[in-house]
């Protein structure tokens, strides 16, 4: 059943590139998915979930696909949610439908194949079928300066693939199978082995999900790709980075994780601390949600940071899933509500936005909700993440013998709180408030149907702020 | 059906088309193409039925004589001589489409008068390419070799009123010359320190020797040396950039991929006996290779980056994948229960090689016969142009840059593979740096019809009917293959 949530948005891209009509396909296979999606949320240790067979028997490559653990629930149903809110809150271009939504489908589709498969040669495939789509459309339907920026994420993320196909090949070598429940079974690796892959996989993962320094062209690529390959990539695709950290390198590489704590430390901060800083001084709204987006990634790697330190952390597990959750949901929500305000106001510099909250009440409370979400306001996911991630880090902490690298780093990454918290209600500020310009006067209010991709979003982030134990009962 | 009737078969047929084109009508050449397909074709099918002696019946004389000292009929074999004859019979298809190009620069600007020869000429090639995968022994494979390699000098040079064209003959001719002086050489070295020059033989003599002989060493370096003229590597790559770009575009396919895989198996061949258990020399000659493979990496994908023009670019993808696949050869195994050996590895990469870049020439030839130009800048905009051109050379592109679920991911991650298990680090680096490499050149194609607009008098761009044919099967095989490669498995048995 697992393929037929990969089959179809790639037959429904296929139907589309062959002359059906373009969103209503989009709309049907988004929700079919979606409602596949929860089925399997419901039932996931069903059998007929799974299925694999054998693509090559030297090596032996199966086209396995399974829900492994409730992390992969997770991530499908991260997946499924945000691919039917792109779809909804997308507008096309006009003349280039076809392009639009086939390309949506397919980085959906390689992102659901990259969270279920079990076999590591699909789990790195399917994600690299979802990048290019996300060049070409920032290469051809993106803003600004699309094409030199589609440029340097191709190359950028390229090249990461390749460090991480290094090191994904060293470790099935050393592992002896490519199939990742058996490599799960058989515990961790050779040892010896086990500092080269950790780094191959640190470096390769962390350009794909920017971790500082390789974050340059997460926030530029937000910034000009169209709405729904932001909410994809930045939302979903992303993610495919930290799962593969947290699925392979923390169990089967725990002494290699160990070994890079330090640096690994570092560059989080780098994420929190630094980023966190550009993102005060950015003057267009799509320039801090791109910059916000990357500078979240950082919690994340604490989490990861606290499990290399100690695999038998409990907490940190389930913190860094909920987290990668609930910002891939409200990220979706601010890209989407971004594009809205673009397209009723014709700008994103603050220097045109204003006093759109008179106009735009009902825009101005959807995005004044994901503005708390991403700032971390209890009763909304990203609260509960992240102080399950600001917890795990302490646990099992003994006092007496001083804090270690990730208790500094946690000490520290908190503080990063307080920075999103100044430009989130910034932005707000900024957009919302104020004396309305030439541009705002004139805005409309959402409509019903515009407002049904936010409120998706917005209900999935208040129901799992409020109810944390709907997600964090699958992963038990 | 005895294998080597399979040769004997090639060679009347392209005795035959010579006939034809000499006593047939002399305004049109269309028909000796076509027939020339057509007859590889059926040798493609006789090869699938052929026998070794091991198999014939014990009462027939055949399987006893002397030729099969030389020539040998095995799995490789079998694979290669199909790949030869497919190569071949899709070249010639796609000089059909080229014919305006060929009749333009040959003797009676505008009349097919002077053409014929271009079909007849690559199935006397082809039947030296099945010679090489048989070669068991380097004599009759120098033999082979030349056959090839003197047809190819007529068909670089076969548009004699373009001084592109003239200018890549002389420079493959001299650097062939060379090659063949190093095969020579390398080879006598070789006989006068074992005694022998049958590679069997070879064999049984290493399995028993206790040292190296540098008196072989010198022999085999400089055969390898010659080989890395046939298969485009360092330090004999000089030649690919200027002879690609201008020879007639089916002789630059050929070269580049029929050429390229009778050097591979000849290699193949060649370094059984050397790198065998137990041989003293196996260590000296995987050294020698590795340095080999990391040089041609380096050179091929560094020296792509900056190139403008889409020929010269395939050139110097051609010395790129001889890097990846030296790479395979470099970090030799035999097949294990567990793992694909490099035998294996080179063949199946061999084989995407051959439909992504036939793909692609398929569609270069048709862009240089319809815009004029052959630069990267007559791509542009494509996207809209011809939309179906460009899908098709949208996955061939991604195929060669190794993206996943193309078939050229397969091949890449084999040798990654590969030279993982042998812990060949610095290579496995480099081949990293050359694929990230490769994703920027193979890109700028995909940037050019997609991202960027075309010039106002550039114009749509049609695929002829076997060409349109070519370009589809060929891509779609292209991706099947990238999520089911099994089906190339099975050819190679």
């Amino acid at each position: 059943m697992l393929l037929a949530l990969v089959l179809i948005p790639i037959l429904a891209a296929l139907a589309i590139l062959g002359g059906a009509q373009a969103r209503m396909a989009a709309l049907v296979a988004a929700g079919l998915n979606l409602a596949l999606g929860i089925a399997a949320a419901l039932q996931p240790a069903a059998p007929f979930w799974s299925i694999s067979c054998s693509v090559l028997s030297r090596p032996d490559i199966h086209l396995a696909l399974g829900l492994y653990d409730g992390m992969s629930v997770v991530m499908l149903l991260l997946a499924v949610i945000v691919t039917l809110a792109a779809v909804l809150s997308g507008k096309a271009p006009e003349g280039r439908e076809k392009l639009y939504y086939a390309s949506s489908l397919l980085i959906s589709a390689g992102a659901i194949g990259a969270f279920v498969a079990t076999d590591l040669f699909f789990f790195y495939a399917f994600h690299e079928l979802a990048l290019i789509p996300t060049f070409l459309m920032i290469g051809i339907l993106g803003r600004g300066d699309r094409r030199a920026i589609a440029w340097k994420i191709t190359l950028y993320l390229g090249f990461g693939s390749l460090i991480l196909l290094a090191g994904l090949l060293w470790l099935a070598h050393v592992a002896g199978t490519f199939s990742i429940p058996e490599m799960l079974a058989r515990g961790p690796v050779d040892a010896a082995s086990q500092k080269g892959i950790a780094a191959l996989l640190i470096v390769g993962f962390g350009i794909l999900v920017s971790l500082f320094p390789f974050h340059s062209w997460a926030a530029p690529a937000y910034a000009s790709a169209p709405a729904p390959t932001a909410m994809l990539h930045a939302g979903v695709l992303k993610k495919f980075g930290l799962y593969g950290l947290l699925r392979l390198a923390i169990p089967l590489l725990p002494s290699g994780m160990h070994a890079w704590l330090t640096p690994l430390c570092v560059l989080l901060l780098g994420n929190i601390l630094w980023v966190g800083f550009v993102t005060l001084n950015q003057r267009r709204l799509d320039g801090v949600l791109g910059h916000s987006s990357v500078m979240h990634m950082g919690y994340i790697f604490l989490a990861i940071a606290a499990l290399a330190a100690s695999p038998m952390n409990d907490l940190a597990l389930p913190a860094a899933v909920l987290l990668m959750f609930a910002h891939g949901i409200s990220i979706a929500l601010g890209f989407g509500l971004a594009d809205r305000i673009e397209r009723k106001t014709g700008s994103l510099d603050f220097a045109d936005l204003g006093g759109l909250a008179k106009p735009a009440p009902g825009l101005a409370f959807l995005f004044g909700l994901a503005t708390m979400a991403s700032i971390g306001l209890p009763g909304l996911a990203n609260f509960a993440g992240e102080v399950m991630v600001f917890v795990s880090s302490f646990r099992n902490y003994l006092p007496a013998e001083g804090m270690g690298p990730v208790q500094i780093t946690c000490v520290l990454a908190i503080w990063g709180v307080v920075i999103s918290a100044v430009y989130g209600l910034r932005a707000f500020r900024r957009t919302f408030h104020g004396p309305t310009r030439p541009s705002t006067e004139t805005a409309t209010d959402l409509s019903l149907c515009e407002r049904a991709p936010s409120l998706l979003l917005a209900g999935v982030l208040l129901a799992v702020g409020i109810f944390p134990n709907l997600l964090l009962s699958l992963l038990q | 059906m005895p294998a080597y009737y399979l040769e004997a078969l090639t060679v009347t047929l392209g005795i035959v088309l010579l006939m034809l084109e000499a006593f047939g009508p002399a305004h049109s050449k269309r028909h000796i193409g076509l027939i020339a397909a057509c007859g590889l074709g059926l040798i493609f099918i006789f090869n699938l039925f052929a026998i070794g002696p091991d198999q014939a019946r014990p009462d027939s004389a055949w399987a006893g004589w002397p030729l099969w000292n030389l020539y040998g009929y095995d799995g490789i074999a079998r694979f290669y001589k199909g790949f030869a004859l497919a190569c071949t019979a899709l070249v010639i298809l796609m000089a059909l489409d080229y014919r305006p190009i060929l009749a333009r620069f040959t003797d009676h600007p505008g009349s097919e008068a002077a053409t014929g020869e271009y079909y007849a000429l690559p199935v006397f090639a082809c039947a030296g390419m099945m010679w090489m995968a048989s070669a068991k022994d380097l004599a009759s494979a120098f033999v082979a070799l030349e056959l090839v390699t003197i047809t190819f000098y007529i068909l670089v040079a076969f548009l004699r009123r373009n001084l592109g064209s003239l200018e890549a003959g002389v420079k493959y001719l001299i650097l062939g010359a060379l090659s063949t002086g190093f095969l020579v050489y390398g080879i006598a070295w070789i006989y006068g320190s074992t005694g022998t020059m049958n590679l069997q033989a070879l064999g049984l003599k290493l399995a028993t020797a206790t040292e190296a002989s540098p008196a072989l060493l010198l022999g085999v370096g400089l055969v390898l040396v010659s080989l890395a003229f046939k298969i485009g590597a360092v330090p004999m790559h000089v030649w690919i950039p200027d002879v690609y770009q201008g020879a007639p575009t089916p002789t630059t396919a050929f070269l580049s991929v029929g050429s390229k895989a009778a050097g591979f198996v000849l290699l193949l061949r060649f370094l059984d006996p050397l790198l065998q258990v137990g041989s003293p020399v196996a260590k000296h000659v995987m050294v020698m290779l590795a340095i080999l493979a990391g040089a041609t990496l380096l050179v091929g994908n560094l020296a792509a980056i900056a190139q403008t023009n889409f020929k010269r670019l395939l050139a110097y993808s051609s010395i790129s994948h001889a890097g990846f696949l030296t790479l395979a050869l470099a970090s030799w195994q035999t097949s294990s229960a567990t793992a694909m050996g490099s035998v294996t590895t080179v063949s199946f990469y061999l084989a995407t090689y051959l439909l992504m870049t036939l793909a692609a020439f398929f569609i270069l030839a048709q862009v240089r016969l319809q815009s004029g130009s052959e630069e990267i800048d007559a791509f542009n905009g494509l996207g809209k142009r011809s939309p179906m051109l460009a899908h098709a050379l949208t996955v061939i592109m991604a195929a060669m840059a190794g993206v996943p679920l193309t078939a050229g991911f397969w091949g890449k991650w084999f040798v990654f593979s590969l030279a993982v298990n042998q812990g060949l680090w610095w290579c496995v680096a480099l081949a990293t740096i050359g694929a990230a490499a490769g994703f920027y050149y193979y890109f700028k194609l995909i940037r050019a019809m997609w991202w960027v607009e075309a010039s106002a008098d550039a114009p749509v761009v049609q695929l002829p009917g076997i060409s349109r044919v070519v370009v589809i099967t060929l891509t779609l095989a292209i991706l099947i293959l990238g999520v089911f490669p099994a089906p190339i498995l099975w050819l190679i048995g």
